[in-house]
């Protein structure tokens, strides 16, 4: 079974038209990818649709704009695999 | 259907809440400024309204399934086929489901039927926001009352 990382980052090339190879752990989804909000949507649904998962992107959003948190937390492709992993878990554990 | 304002549904037939779906109609008015232009001695309607039509369909579902706590924008047209003309005159009959609910973001697909013939159908996206202040909330609440949305769909 192909790691969290390697299916987020076939998303991100299949969805957003990105060469896969240039789609590494460290990359930033909006900084280096040069995603933007409506193509992140894409991405985020079909996220949702493989893990069976709901990214909070309202509440991600909303930490950031308030200084919370910065982007690199939620939109640095490892941290993001990092995310998704433990929404995942937290579905196992309360399934 | 007053098209000159946007006002593409002039009535909600059956929301589903549970069920995620909804059914309302439209009817295209005789007559209309835009048909002057598109096109003169062949009216029908323009296909971007069809897609408007549309996505005013999803929305009163999404309005439905969200309880009016959140507006949706339409943010994209994944896909949309214009399968065959629609006249004036013409009653659509136009459906909606809702296919995913996201974080501040649903998607949706939707058709358009005249006379049981399918005539256009799409997926769409919106993003979903706060109302944005009083006055849009209670143009929607005026709005709903005329189309009939049921507001039992939506009571606690």
């Amino acid at each position: 079974m192909s790691s969290t990382f390697d299916q987020v980052a076939t998303i991100i090339a299949e969805t957003c038209d990105i060469p896969r190879d240039t789609i590494t752990p460290d990359s930033h989804a909006i900084d280096d990818l040069g995603i933007d909000s409506l193509d992140f949507l894409d991405i985020a649904f079909a996220i949702d649709k493989q893990f069976g998962i709901k990214l909070p992107l309202e509440k991600w959003t909303q930490e950031v704009n308030d200084g919370k948190a910065t982007t690199e937390q939620y939109f640095v492709l490892k941290n993001l695999c990092a995310r998704i992993d433990e929404l995942v878990a937290a579905k196992g554990a309360s399934a | 259907m007053q098209l000159e304002y946007f006002h593409m549904i002039d009535r909600i037939v059956d929301l589903k809440v549970d069920e995620r779906t909804i059914v309302v109609e439209a009817q295209v008015p005789m007559e209309s400024t835009i048909f002057e232009g598109h096109f003169p001695g062949y009216p029908l309607m323009p296909g971007v309204l069809l897609i408007e039509s549309m996505a005013q369909a999803s929305g009163w579902l999404q309005l439905g399934v969200f309880k009016f706590e959140r507006m949706p924008i339409l943010a994209a047209v994944k896909e949309a086929k214009v399968r065959g003309s629609v006249f004036p005159g013409d009653l659509m009959s136009i459906e909606a489901s809702l296919t995913h609910e996201g974080s501040g973001y649903a998607m949706t697909e939707a058709k358009i039927r005249v006379g049981g013939k399918l005539r256009a159908n799409s997926a769409l996206t919106f993003t979903l926001i706060p109302f944005p202040n009083a006055d849009m909330r209670s143009h929607m609440d005026a709005i709903a009352k005329r189309v009939g949305f049921p507001q039992q769909a939506v009571s606690p």
